[in-house]
């Protein structure tokens, strides 16, 4: 059964997290990243040609060429879009950087599908090549962005909540085409990876792991609580970067009395908050413990507070084991 | 020559000094004049002229600032509320503008600021006969609602669109407090409602017995049970009430009674629109079309929170005279909607959800002769490859369609050709908003960026103010904006752009430009000097993820010192100068002290 909490260290031997793993190649320098870039792309680009057909083009190719991507190994959440959980990823693989030789394995053991997704994006088209003349302008389609398509959270709820009535879940239409299409749904990402009963699982979630699934997010002592589609992450990791965002200026605040600049996830046991949840049984547990899959299946709202308020509650399931 | 305090302009005989009735003089000649001039300008409503005529000379000045009875504040940091309150004295009725939009999706940070609160004091400082107030994007508390509740005997209208800080508390002391309340339009604000176990405070009956004066009655955005029977108690007494929109609690049996309460109604906003839990599979339902029926003035139909399509026939009788719809909360597929949308000849406006697919816009188009805005949301906001609505649906839309004047569409893919159609199908377009969702997209056809189209829409629809941009986009987009967007006042670029080039166009080739909103899009300093000559223009300037630095941005907030630039950065001491989100905007007042940690104002 594969272990689908936070633990970061064993989660880095289950490549479920690809998109994880094409970031630890790109840590360092920019100048580092580029050549990363173009060594992947000229390994796979033959065969992902093959593989893509003529309809989704419609990528540019990958990179991290911005400016932010430098960022990456401060490790901290930005305000903007997809690069935020790259960083966070880069922020948690801090003791990965070291160590480089497992990049070659990485792209060896990974079947190279996802990467062949990735790199389908790169493969320069005609299109792209005019839009773009140099590396720095390959953006990366990874991941939900913070804040895109720009519509306000509710209005996701409430459509995404009804009976559906309308085309069936791109999910299944996607299992058999993942292999040509360059999305982004981790969830799919994950399935192929895993064993058959996960992605049966991932199905029946809600009925449909396209359909957004928000659930209210709160943070101890502050009135303005926001929501979180639970549905758009596939990790705890992805989840604690977004929430680390939601709050990070009222997080921050904290942070000034600390030593260190880096902003801690709140998943990673170092920092003074911690995440827990409430379940549909109304239990109070501490995120994390739990597969990620069961806990997306059961979370009924969120709670962001300080750790030293933890012993107060009375936790369900696991008491007090904080991921490492 | 000044003149003493407030003229009352229906009274041109009386001044300030007062004698005995034998004694009635005529004001001096210069003071005739601006008498003359108040009671002329009281007939200007329109705050663009108002503008212009304060600006003649110091008498215009003053007799403007005296008979501005609505004041309207697009940016709440622009001027202090003392500044305001001092300039004018008699103001009825007051707009306030708080957070840029980008904050909606949560790019702003939870506590930024926009708190209506030196607000609130003010006017109850200096306006006591306040009726009117209107926020939208702000940030206010439950005593902030208090305060507003007792300052203000003559109280009339509460409008809050897209705040969020208060809960139910405040509504109730609303709703308890202002006996002279007509409208209470709670517009997609999120109200911190009680956790589920904790009891809900009953807002509805804290309304005063007896007749009220209520015309329109706004809860969608509530989102917690109400008290049916006080609801329906408080539509009885309300004679005067025109629009009603409820909440998802309310379902559709109760929704039947409300109607038949009220059937003067103009605009429902229906809630659920499905059975409660507790009406079992056969029981006996009302005829909920005949509560439709009954409605016979009704224009404009909403909510469907939580629809079961089956009981969409309902809306029949009302069709054929509704002007606006909406039914983007509705997840019905096209055989569902083509019933309704084949009556509405008269629709106006239409909202909707891209369930729906191209065939539902072809119903749409084929029926809807005289629709002016068309908005399709998505079920699904993952980047896909396909979509429900696409490039034929925009072209079928844009055939059918002819007086469109405001579309918003999001959608998986489109062409160059079908916006390209658009723009010559529909001139009358003032307003076009495409989010084709997937990033960086090329036209599927052609492989190329959607720079055409985009341009076609600012060179054939001449009245454009407001555009929307998305795809794959290079600076010649741009170009086309900077060349042809001559009117544009509202700009929204992401994931757009080559260069410093591309921003460049824009700054210098469009004059009106008042609110430009840009992410992730490649525009550095270069590209911010180049507007230096325009900013003091604009209301706002938000770049997010973008390539300015620190230092451009101290050295513009030196050069323009009425701008104050906000820089938003999670990170504290980084590698390089390189900030996450500007934020910069035209101020008359000191720099704000209502500021997070992770906001910088430059000087």
């Amino acid at each position: 059964m594969m272990d689908e909490s936070g633990r970061m260290g064993r989660r880095r031997s289950h490549h479920k997290f690809s998109e994880e793993r094409e970031l630890e190649l790109r840590l360092g320098p920019p100048g580092e990243e580029k050549e990363e870039e173009e060594d992947c792309w000229s390994h796979h680009h033959n065969e992902n040609k093959r593989e893509r057909n003529s309809h989704e083009s419609d990528q540019s190719p990958l990179s991290l060429g911005y400016f932010s991507a430098q960022r990456i190994y401060n490790f901290q959440p930005k305000a903007s879009s997809f690069l935020q959980n790259m960083s966070m990823v880069g922020k948690e693989s801090k003791d990965a950087i070291s160590s480089q030789p497992c990049r070659s394995e990485v792209m060896e053991f990974h079947n190279g599908a996802v990467c062949a997704e990735k790199k389908a994006l790169s493969s320069p088209s005609s299109a792209n090549t005019a839009a773009s003349n140099n590396s720095s302008q390959k953006r990366s389609a990874a991941g939900p962005v913070v804040g895109w398509p720009p519509i306000r959270s509710f209005r996701k709820n409430n459509a995404s909540g009804s009976t559906s009535n309308s085309k069936p879940p791109l999910g299944s239409h996607h299992h058999n085409q993942h292999k040509h299409h360059h999305h982004h749904l981790n969830l799919n990402v994950e399935d192929k990876v895993a064993n058959t009963t996960n992605k049966e699982h991932v199905n029946n979630i809600s009925g449909s792991p396209n359909k957004g699934m928000f659930v209210k997010i709160n943070m101890d002592g502050i009135p303005i609580g926001r929501k979180v589609d639970i549905n758009a992450y596939d990790s705890y990791d992805k989840l604690s970067s977004v929430v680390d965002h939601l709050f990070r200026d009222l997080l921050s605040v904290q942070k000034q009395k600390q030593e260190e600049e880096e902003k801690t996830m709140i998943l990673d046991g170092s920092g003074e908050y911690t995440l827990i949840y409430e379940d549909n049984d109304g239990d109070k547990m501490l995120v994390g413990d739990v597969p990620w899959h069961m806990f997306a299946s059961t979370v009924k709202r969120l709670r962001v507070l300080k750790k030293s308020d933890l012993a107060a509650l009375s936790l369900g399931g696991k008491q007090g084991h904080i991921n490492h | 020559m000044t003149h003493s305090g407030s003229s009352l302009p229906d009274l041109p005989n009386s001044t300030s000094t007062s004698g005995p009735m034998s004694e009635i003089r005529s004001p001096p000649p210069d003071r005739v004049l601006e008498i003359v001039l108040e009671n002329v300008l009281h007939f200007l409503t329109c705050r663009r002229d108002r503008n212009a005529a304060s600006l003649v000379c110091r008498s215009w000045y003053r007799a403007e600032a005296l008979t501005r009875s609505d004041l309207f504040i697009g940016n709440c940091y622009a001027v202090s509320p003392h500044r305001a309150t001092s300039r004018f004295r008699r103001v009825k009725s007051l707009t306030v503008k708080g957070k840029p939009r980008f904050a909606d999706f949560d790019l702003l940070p939870l506590n930024w600021g926009a708190n209506f609160s030196p607000w609130g004091s003010a006017l109850a400082d200096s306006y006591p006969w306040l009726e009117k107030l209107h926020l939208k994007r702000m940030s206010l508390t439950d005593d902030d609602l208090d305060l507003i509740a007792r300052s203000f005997p003559s109280f009339k209208e509460l409008v809050l669109v897209c705040c969020e800080g208060f809960g139910i508390a405040g509504i109730a002391s609303i709703a308890a407090n202002c006996r002279l309340l007509r409208v209470l339009d709670l517009v997609e604000s999120v109200v911190e409602v009680a956790d589920e176990d904790e009891e809900v405070m009953d807002w509805i009956s804290c309304f005063p017995e007896g007749e009220t004066h209520l015309e329109s009655l706004m809860f969608e955005c509530v989102d917690c049970p109400v008290n049916f029977e006080a609801l329906e108690g408080l539509v009885a007494r309300s004679p005067f009430l025109k629009k009603l929109r409820l909440n998802r609690f309310v379902s559709i049996p109760q929704l039947y009674r409300l109607m038949h309460r009220a059937p003067q109604l103009t605009h429902i906003g229906t809630g659920s629109f499905c059975a409660s839990d507790d009406v079992a599979v056969g029981d006996q339902e009302p005829d909920y079309a005949s509560a439709f029926a009954a409605c016979k003035s009704l224009v404009c139909l909403s909510g469907f929170r939580d629809i079961l399509p089956d009981y969409l026939p309902a809306i029949y009788p009302a069709c054929a005279n509704l002007t606006s719809l909406n039914l983007s909360y509705a997840d019905v597929n096209a055989d569902q909607l083509k019933p309704v949308i084949l009556q509405c000849h008269k629709l106006q406006t239409l909202w909707v959800l891209d369930s729906i697919c191209d065939e539902g816009l072809q119903a749409v188009a084929a029926t809807c002769k005289d629709l002016r805005e068309l908005r399709v949301f998505p079920v699904n906001t993952r980047e896909e490859v396909e979509g429900p609505v696409s490039e034929v649906g925009l072209e079928v839309i844009s055939q059918g369609c002819r007086k469109l004047q405001s579309i918003l569409f999001f959608c998986q893919r489109m062409t160059n050709a079908a916006v390209i159609a658009m723009s010559k199908n529909c001139p009358d377009l003032v307003v076009f908003r495409l989010c084709i969702i997937g990033r960086y997209r090329p036209d599927p056809e052609t492989q190329e960026p959607m720079d055409d189209g985009f341009g076609a829409i600012v060179m054939n629809c001449k009245k454009l103010t407001r555009l929307a941009v998305s795809g794959l986009l290079t600076d010649q987009a741009f170009r086309y904006i900077g060349m042809y967007g001559k009117l544009v006042r509202t700009l929204s670029v992401a994931f757009a752009g080559d260069s410093d080039q591309g921003l460049k166009y824009v700054l210098e080739g469009c004059p009106n430009l008042q609110k430009l909103e840009i992410r992730d899009s490649p525009f550095g300093d270069a590209a911010l000097r180049s507007g230096l000559h325009h900013f003091y223009n604009m209301r706002f300037l938000w770049m997010s993820s973008c390539k300015l630095t620190r230092q451009a941005c101290q050295e513009i907030a030196r050069t323009l010192p009425h701008l104050a630039l906000e820089v938003i950065d999670s990170q504290e001491d980084k590698a390089d100068d390189h900030i996450e989100i500007l934020y910069m905007y035209r101020s008359l007042d000191r720099p704000r002290n209502d500021a997070p940690k992770c906001v910088t104002i430059l000087q």
